[in-house]
């Protein structure tokens, strides 16, 4: 059997006293849509960015079609990076650009582009995201929170990366943009045919999304499995988070009032 | 005991803030000045940060200019040696408050806006989002503003040598009521080409501390608004204090020679 996309094994990331990872193992394969889901803080988004080279995992493998790619520098980093899109949980715009210009800053200034053809390619993906070549004129800040996250969308899908992950898509969003947001991904997906691993806590996305869930909590991944099994997963603390329920294993520090 | 636990500590922490800024400037040094080369970038910030200072420094130049020749009058003319001015006016506004009064007036307006610029794009991910489109931080945000800092702050200083000593000559012919011509002479006479060239030295690097502590502080601010607050504030303070010492270290050198 080939070795999946995308194999994390025993990440290990603490900040100073802080032990965020404690040996993380994953394995998404190709053209595979994961949904890690797990509660606020545990670890997602750094597990994201150890993945990027954003962050140096302490210890642990990741590897991505094969090859190892902890700790790359230079051009080999940037050849990795052109592989993937991001969408950041806040969006992450450059504000002092104006949204065209977000969407089509990797393939002006990592690859170089035209910025006129540039300019085409980015008001055909912002289309495909559901907005107007008008937008493209405007400024970040000039947007509501749904359309910074379809831009996102747009710029994390602007270069047909091969892989993307998608940062809380839907937090913060009402539950129709929600599944605006959810629809778009699942389209771009298909129509890339991209592995992606997708971060939220919001089960009605993370069943929409996903072909495979995983569970993380106390930086482990306690469960993994396909999507349709999740009701039936037999994991106490995969039961209480899809049901959202405050009694369970997963215990909050909340002072009891 | 106590005492010696807070210097201990003091003084720990100094070291380790010279040890990351070090680190820092090897990385703004070696990736940030190396191609690939963001002209517009580099225009962009020349903007920012040498033609709209021209107001501020301008006037702090034709003010201090006055007063300076007003001071020097004073002094001057309880050894009857009033003739005095017009030099001493334009050797202490080339050699020394020309670069220092337009290094600590950038300082507090690029210093600043440098670092809250870059804090917040830290604290919103856009720096992080920079790396995924595979875009060097260093080269795009770093090196830009360095160099533009460098280049600008000496035609700041010259533009305010010349604005200093006008002041000078205003005051001087206006209400001390000197000769428009013999004032001008005698400053042409006395100035030598070293006196302008020491104080353009001073100020390229006074341009450079301003641009590594504005980048530096902005860069590693963390924690939201208050930590972009934290980080513009310490950029300002750093780099005052850095430009004072840093003058009065070039001040022996060039005196020296
Ligand atoms: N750069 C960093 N420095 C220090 N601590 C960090 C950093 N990034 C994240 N953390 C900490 O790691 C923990 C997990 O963060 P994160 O991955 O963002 O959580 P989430 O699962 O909600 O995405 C948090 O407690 C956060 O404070
Ligand atoms: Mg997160």
């Amino acid at each position: 059997m080939a070795e999946a996309h995308i194999l994390l094994d025993g990440v290990r990331k603490s900040f100073g006293s802080k032990h965020v990872l404690n040996g993380v193992k994953l394995a998404v394969p190709k053209g595979h849509s994961l949904v890690v889901i797990g509660g606020s803080g545990t670890g997602k988004s750094v597990m994201l960015k150890c993945i990027l080279g954003i962050l140096q995992p302490d210890s642990g493998t990741i590897r991505v079609a094969g090859e190892n790619v902890v700790g790359l520098s230079g051009k080999a980093r940037d050849d990795y990076l052109q592989r993937f899109g991001m969408l950041f949980q806040g969006a992450a715009l450059f504000d002092s650009l104006p949204v065209w210009e977000n969407v089509a800053f990797g393939l002006i200034q990592g690859r170089n582009m035209a910025r006129a053809k540039a300019r085409d390619i980015a008001i055909e993906k912002l289309g495909q995201v559901g907005l107007g070549p008008e937008v493209g004129q405007l400024y970040p800040a000039e947007l509501s929170g749904g359309m910074q996250k379809r831009v996102g969308l747009a710029r994390a899908i602007a270069a047909d990366p091969e892989i993307i992950f998608f940062d809380e898509p839907t937090t913060g969003l009402d539950p129709i943009m929600a599944d605006v947001i959810n629809n778009l991904i699942v389209d771009c997906v298909k129509r890339l045919g991209a592995t992606t691993i997708s971060i939220t806590h919001d089960m009605a996305s993370a069943r929409k999304i996903a072909d495979d869930i995983a569970m993380i909590f106390r930086g482990e991944i306690i469960w993994q499995g396909p999507a349709k099994t999740i009701d039936a997963s037999g994991n106490p603390y995969v039961d209480q988070f899809i049901h959202g329920r405050a009694e369970g294993p997963i215990q909050m520090d909340v002072l009891k009032p | 005991m106590n005492i010696l636990a807070h210097i201990g500590r003091a003084v720990l922490t100094l070291m380790q803030e010279v040890g990351s800024v070090a680190l820092f400037l090897k990385d703004g040094l070696l990736q940030g000045l190396t191609p690939k080369i963001y002209v517009r970038q580099i225009l962009d910030q020349m903007l920012k940060i040498g033609y709209f200072s021209l107001p501020v420094v301008g006037l702090t130049a034709f003010f201090t200019g006055g007063a300076l020749a007003l001071q020097i009058y004073l002094g001057s003319s309880r050894f009857n040696a009033e003739s005095l001015v017009a030099s001493i006016v334009a050797l202490g506004i080339t050699r020394e408050l020309g670069p220092v009064l337009a290094g600590l007036m950038v300082a507090g307006r690029v210093g600043a806006s440098i670092a809250a610029e870059l804090g917040t794009m830290r604290v919103t991910e856009q720096i992080d989002a920079l790396v995924t489109l595979a875009t060097n931080p260093f080269k795009y945000l770093v090196g830009p503003r360095i160099i533009a800092a460098v280049v600008t702050l000496p035609i700041l200083v010259a533009i305010g040598d010349t604005i200093g000593i006008m002041g000078g000559y205003i005051v001087g012919t206006r209400s001390l009521g000197f000769n428009s011509y013999a004032y001008l002479r005698n400053t042409a006479d006395f100035l030598e080409l070293d006196d302008v060239t020491s104080g353009l030295i001073k100020a390229a690097v006074f341009g450079f501390i301003i641009a590594v502590m504005g980048c530096y502080h902005g860069f590693n601010s963390k924690g939201g608004a208050a930590g972009v607050g934290r980080a513009t504030t310490n950029a300002v303070v750093s780099a005052a204090i850095l430009i004072l010492a840093a003058n009065f270290a070039l001040t022996s050198l060039l005196f020296s020679e």
